[in-house]
């Protein structure tokens, strides 16, 4: 059965191996042409996901060899230090190393029954959360704003997609310096107004800078995706509505907006992956997780229980923790893979 | 545009201006600071004009971030980062478009599975593996039982492989930054779109599958690659945490590392204005390459996130 099977499928692809075997095919003509006529339903091979059809063929040796450089860096610098996180996650060890246990999923407990882990997840949930409404939300008045104008438009795109090109950390300096309570300008003007500003000292005021400095930095990855998005939209779509008696406002959040939402849904992903790893920069240049915790997020608290405070097992744990997340964000962006083919978007 | 409505449009600008003044507000200010004497940054409140001293506070910036050093170590680097992840993604991608080989599925998985993990979050343990990169091929031995036997045939060569320790180097850097599962799904979906009838063509005339890749493939991707190559740049130069472990010589640093050293700490003097002059040195670059490059830089930006 899995002969003829395997017959057909190799009928239809001998137009593109001719090349490469010559006259040798000429054998298999006669009984690929029963097994075809056999199986007309199927006049095509199956084709394996994204594979060119017009490929160098079979062996091994030459793919591994292109594909080696790339496999051995993931091996030694992304497999290898899962598997050690892994490890190490179930291990008890004293600083120094000298003295290992294993202890099953003590770090874990330990970990979720400490009230600085879960401040810590409390106050990543707040800043990402507010990170994430802060910059789709400005960055949706802005594409909109870009979309219905046409002179200067180049202008002000080139303007507001600048902080991109700006470090997270060198964002956190700008806005650290901004909002410096003895020496900042807008600190000032906070204080002029009776505000008793200072993220040193009050928690609140640490976390709203960080997600201050956060959002500036993002909103621009957000507002050229959007920008691109709007000029999809199809303009007869556009103008049918404006026919039949829509406002641009009413346009916008009936039509752009419905059609923009695989767009949206990638981005929220994209915020919350950027607010939980790529904001350790702007953390560890402004705050420090400080004062008392307040701004002590998840990957930045990874980074001092490993460094700083040399307790491996539960950096570890908290490791798994976060690359189980990143994997589920993972997962979400597939589904965005396939809403987009269906949207066409 | 499908009807006019001049107080929409008026509102629009409106917007946009707030969005732009939004974005150079911080710009100005560090430029403001960068402008003025120890002195002046102190005052309450802060002059809104630049004063005299940009130049000055820019070159005491430079001397004092060691930045002639470090912005030559922060190019080593996000060029190596790019052409790196270039070229070990084009190749990977050529493989797995182009090869019908039993393990094909699984290498595509393989470098699936990297997509979304970011180095902060296995920070420690990539640490470790880079600090002594022999560490795994260590436990190999072990788990084998064989170290004892490789150190009766010739002790000091275990020995040597046992402390490959890139911390302070150029590869420490840059190759565990290298590994991009993004880049190969944009060289991917690109070779996808390539007609098949080039390959063909090119096998009918002989050429074998790097000859092919070479004249080829390589020229069609230069679009794709300068797009792509400019993200990455950004993001080479824009590192923090890694050179931030890696980088205990201060020889060794990147410019953004050193400019974490000029931000006053509650106990030195407060030095604002060298720290913004020296911030806007180090964004310099990669503000002039969004800038000169912006088609470029949309479409690697778009492209490499599909």
């Amino acid at each position: 059965m899995t002969l003829r099977l395997s017959i057909p499928w190799r009928e239809a692809r001998a137009p593109v191996l001719q090349g490469r075997h010559g006259g040798g095919g000429s054998k298999a003509v006669p009984a690929a042409v029963a097994g075809g006529s056999r199986w007309s339903g199927r006049t095509r091979p199956r084709e394996e996901a994204g594979l060119k059809r017009a490929n160098f063929g079979d062996g091994p040796g030459l793919p591994t060899l292109l594909l080696l450089p790339q496999l051995l860096i993931l091996l030694f610098f992304f497999f290898i230090p899962s598997l050690r996180a892994l490890m190490q996650s179930v291990l008890l060890s004293d600083p120094f190393g000298t003295n290992v246990q294993f202890v099953w999923f003590d770090n874990f407990k330990t970990l979720l029954a400490s009230s600085d882990y879960r401040q810590s997840i409390t106050v990543t949930f707040w800043f990402t959360v507010a990170q994430n409404v802060l910059t789709l939300g400005s960055a949706l008045v802005l594409a909109f704003a870009t979309d219905r104008i046409v002179r200067g438009r180049s202008a002000y795109r080139t303007i507001i997609l600048l902080p991109y090109a700006i470090a997270p950390a060198i964002a956190g300096i700008l806005w650290a310096f901004l909002f410096n309570p003895a020496v900042g300008p807008l600190a000032q003007v906070l204080q002029g107004l009776g505000i008793a500003w200072d993220p040193n000292l009050n928690p609140a005021d640490a976390l709203i800078l960080v997600t201050l400095a956060a959002s500036w930095k993002h909103i621009c990855y957000d507002y050229i995706f959007l920008v691109v998005g709007l000029l999809a939209v199809p303009v007869s779509l556009m103008e049918a509505a404006a026919v039949d008696g829509a406002g641009p406002i009413r346009r916008f959040v009936s039509i752009a907006l419905p059609m923009l939402g695989p767009t949206i849904f990638f981005l929220t992903v994209m915020n919350f992956i950027y607010g939980f790893f790529e904001t350790f920069a702007i953390i560890d240049a402004v705050t420090k997780g400080g004062p008392a915790g307040a701004t002590n997020i998840l990957v930045y608290k990874v980074f001092v229980d490993g460094f700083v405070n040399l307790d491996l097992g539960s950096s570890a744990a908290q490791s798994v923790l976060l690359m189980s997340f990143a994997l589920i964000c993972t997962l979400l962006q597939f589904r965005y893979f396939d809403r987009k083919v269906n949207y066409g978007v | 545009m499908v009807e006019r409505s001049p107080i929409l449009n008026m509102l629009c600008h409106a917007i946009l201006i707030a969005g732009a003044l939004m974005v150079c507000v911080p710009l100005y200010f560090a430029f403001v600071a960068g402008s003025l004497t120890v002195a002046e940054v102190q005052k309450v409140p802060l002059p809104w004009l630049p004063g005299g001293q940009f130049f000055d506070n820019l070159q005491l910036a430079w001397s004092k971030g060691n930045f002639s050093r470090t912005f030559a170590n922060s190019i080593i680097v996000a060029l190596g980062i790019t052409a790196g992840k270039i070229a070990v993604s084009l190749l990977s991608a050529f493989a797995i478009t182009y090869f019908r080989f039993r393990y094909r599925m699984l290498a595509f998985w393989l470098i699936f599975t990297s997509l979304m993990l970011p180095i902060e979050v296995r920070i420690v343990p990539t640490f470790e593996a880079v600090a002594n990169a022999a560490l795994p091929l260590q436990w190999l031995l072990d788990t084998l039982h064989i170290a004892d036997l490789w150190r009766w045939i010739s002790g000091h060569e275990v020995a040597i492989a046992l402390e490959w320790n890139m911390v302070n180097t150029y590869p420490g850097l840059i190759l565990p930054l290298i590994a991009s599962a993004t880049a190969t799904f944009l060289f991917r979906q690109f070779f996808l779109t390539i007609p098949e009838e080039l390959c063909e063509a090119a096998r009918l005339d002989g050429a074998s599958p790097l000859h092919f890749f070479w004249s080829i493939l390589l020229p069609l991707s230069v679009p794709n690659m300068v797009a792509l190559a400019i993200i990455l740049f950004l993001f080479g130069w824009n590192q923090y945490l890694w050179p931030l472990l890696f980088t205990t010589d201060k020889d060794m640093a990147t410019a953004v590392i050193a400019l974490k050293g000029l931000i006053p700490r509650s106990d030195s003097e407060p030095a604002w204005n060298i720290a913004m002059s020296g911030a806007l040195l180090t964004m310099l670059p990669p503000v002039l390459v969004v800038l000169l490059l912006q088609r470029w830089f949309i479409k690697g930006l778009v492209d490499s996130s599909k």
